[in-house]
């Protein structure tokens, strides 16, 4: 029974694949999974910025929207029409069509990336051979739509913005992926689908995840923040700094053209938590051997939803960072300790059991990070000027 | 030929074309992002997987973004009354035209041997090309990360400031 | 024209661009861009004759591309870091500016 209920999906797929010519079922199949990813996460989109209000507003002592529908429920829909009923304006100095490609170059790599993710047992849209790499790979256009959307708008504020954005997400790119490293070596394959394997089985009742290693923990935890600063979430949010900045690279963009880059940014926040799940928490895994009754896509949304609260208590809680914090934090911390995780992730894969192994790369680590933080204590880099502001 | 291929090859050769012949540089920089990811996705067409995913994270990823910001680092260079091509222009589009001309009858007049196999085999996947990285052609990669290493630092000094010389503006330049 | 002599034929259209911008560009910076074209229509032969090619199944091919791509990577930081400290110096990132090796 509980077979049938977790390949309900794959059975659903596969019937209404098969109402279509023989020849054109793998493209019917690949078409329905699409469809299926795209309304999931659009909808999980609108539920999160429910839910990111909602939580923020408590966290400050109010409420929250509450006025449209019961609790606020029905606030996406009201805003979704508030964002397309809005005039679309264009700067008159902007670059009109780059200003209009902009939101669309942002859209589409996010829910690329999504094809890879694993979000249940057998629900994956494409098992690439190289999966974790195309995830990244389709990552770095994000890169140029920001850039895009800074330049064409002809704004000071958006361009500065969009250069902050770039030198963040470049320097964060390098931990990120480097975290993710260490998981590949550990399974020895790109393929997402694969690395959920080499995740199952339980060791007791503690499941087999990478999480519970000590690299896996230091490469979750880094890969959190790296993730966090690439989606430009706070307290990486300089950008996008509405203090300082208005707004960053997007200060030009309204109506549709704004909903757009809010979802692609939202979505991406998701596929680096579902690659992180993927990668670290044993993607659609239960976490106790008794619970795998429970169907996988739920386990895998639960995890989901743990880690989007996550992200929305760190923005309730940390202050943004300085540009020159930032960028200190990503090269003279993240950066070595990915780096020595690497190296970890070496050793645990030639110590004798998972005493010493915890041992050895857990004093590893430890020693790194407290070197590493010593290097931060107050006053250390506070000393730091803006070189191309001097002349 | 496939049409995906014709399209493909379609995108990257307007992208090209257009890399190097617009004026603004950012809308040059732009196209060559258009031609290199048009690029990736012949590589997928060819069914090297590994080698496009590669191609989109290091171009697209890295040195379109390069380009890009020294575009914005060296602004003001493009006077406004000056042409965008050089003086010689005419010998290098005559050389270039020449080149295509040789290159192409050459490449539609051979005969490549075929292998019978070699046609459906697929591609090395990521496991094969990281086996192969590691035992034979380990000497190439120890030397292509010294090379990064040097081209990061060597970049980096490169881009410094020259400290003498903001200390003394006198001097004449 | 079936097989490799189509990829060949984009490559040598693909070349041919990146070297008539390295010619007749002034800028410093699309002179680097037809460079990376260039490369790239490189590149593309040697997939194209890994797949089609005798000896495919040993992969060499892919190999130098991937090292290629390295290469290019250093290559374009170096480049653009020249010029950069060149547009210091000169105030110009034009390539028939700097006709001096002079300070």
């Amino acid at each position: 029974m509980s077979e049938k209920v977790d390949q309900i999906f794959v059975a659903l797929k596969h019937w209404l694949a098969g109402f279509a010519p023989a020849q054109w079922q793998p493209g019917v199949s690949a078409l329905l999974s699409v469809a299926a990813l795209l309304g999931a996460f659009a909808a999980l989109f609108a539920l999160t910025t429910l839910l990111e209000r909602k939580g923020l507003g408590r966290m400050q002592n109010r409420y929250g929207p509450n006025r449209a529908g019961p609790f606020g429920l029905l606030q996406p829909l009201a805003d979704g029409v508030k964002a397309l009923t809005k005039e679309d304006v264009v700067p008159g100095g902007a670059d009109r069509v780059m200003h209009f490609l902009a939101p669309l170059v942002l859209v589409l790599p996010v829910f690329l990336a999504l094809a890879v993710l694993p979000v249940g047992r057998n629900m994956v849209a494409v098992d690439l051979d190289a999966g974790v790499l195309f995830f990244f790979a389709v990552g770095a256009a994000t890169e140029l739509a920001v850039f895009l959307a800074g330049w064409s708008s002809r704004n000071k504020y958006a361009l500065l913005g969009a250069m902050r954005a770039l030198a963040q997400m470049i320097s964060y790119e390098v931990p990120l992926v480097l975290s993710a490293l260490t998981v590949v070596m550990m399974a020895g394959s790109l393929s997402t689908v694969s690395i959920v394997d080499a995740q199952a089985g339980y060791s007791g009742w503690i499941p087999r995840w990478y999480v519970f290693t000590p690299w896996g923990l230091a490469g979750f935890v880094l890969f959190l923040i790296a993730a966090a600063a690439e989606a430009n979430r706070s307290p990486f949010d300089l950008p996008e700094g509405e203090s300082e900045i208005i707004a960053g690279y997007y200060i030009e963009y309204s109506g549709f053209k704004f909903a757009l880059f809010f979802l692609g940014e939202y979505i991406g926040l998701f596929a680096a938590s579902g690659l992180a799940i993927t990668l670290f928490l044993g993607g659609w895994r239960a976490p106790l051997p008794g619970l795998e009754i429970v169907p996988s896509y739920l386990w895998f949304s639960a995890k989901l939803l743990a880690l989007i609260a996550v992200f929305i208590w760190v923005r309730g809680t940390l202050p943004r960072l300085r540009m020159d914090q930032l960028m200190n934090l990503a090269w003279k911390f993240m950066l070595p300790m990915a780096l020595l995780n690497v190296a970890a992730a070496g050793l645990w894969r030639f110590l004798p059991g998972a005493g010493w192994g915890w041992l050895v790369c857990g004093l590893l680590l430890a020693g790194g990070y407290l070197a590493l933080g010593y290097g931060f204590r107050p006053g250390r880099w506070s000393k730091r000027g803006y070189r191309f502001a001097e002349s | 030929m496939s049409p995906a291929f014709l399209i493909l090859a379609l995108l990257a050769v307007a992208g090209a074309v257009a890399a190097v012949g617009l004026r603004n540089l950012i809308h040059c920089a732009l196209a060559l992002a258009v031609a290199l990811a048009a690029i990736a996705g012949v590589y997928l067409h060819l069914g090297a997987e590994f080698i496009a995913f590669a191609q989109l994270l290091v171009y697209l990823g890295a040195v379109a973004i390069l380009i890009l910001f020294a575009i914005l680092l060296t602004r003001g260079s493009e006077r406004s009354g000056s042409g965008i091509f050089s003086a010689g222009w005419g010998w290098g589009l005559g050389v270039a035209l020449g080149l295509l001309a040789t290159v192409a009858g050459v490449f539609v007049s051979a005969r490549f041997p075929r292998a019978a196999a070699a046609v459906s085999a697929a591609p090395a996947g990521a496991r094969e090309l990281g086996t192969d990285l590691m035992t034979r052609h380990i000497l190439a990669l120890e030397l292509i990360g010294l090379l990064l290493t040097a081209a990061l630092i060597g970049a980096v000094i490169l881009a410094l400031h020259e400290r003498g010389r903001e200390a003394a503006p006198g001097e004449g330049r | 024209m079936n097989g490799v002599t189509p990829y060949l034929l984009l490559s040598a259209v693909l070349f041919a661009t990146g070297l008539a911008g390295a010619l007749i560009r002034r800028n410093a910076i699309i002179v680097l861009i037809g460079i990376e074209l260039m490369l790239n229509a490189a590149n593309l032969n040697f997939i194209a004759f890994a797949r089609f090619g005798p000896g495919a199944e040993q992969g060499n091919g892919t190999i130098f591309v991937l090292f290629s791509i390295g290469v290019a990577a250093a290559e374009a930081a170096v480049g653009l870091a020249l010029i950069i400290a060149v547009y210091r110096h000169f105030k110009s990132a034009q390539v028939d500016q700097p006709a001096t090796l002079r300070g």
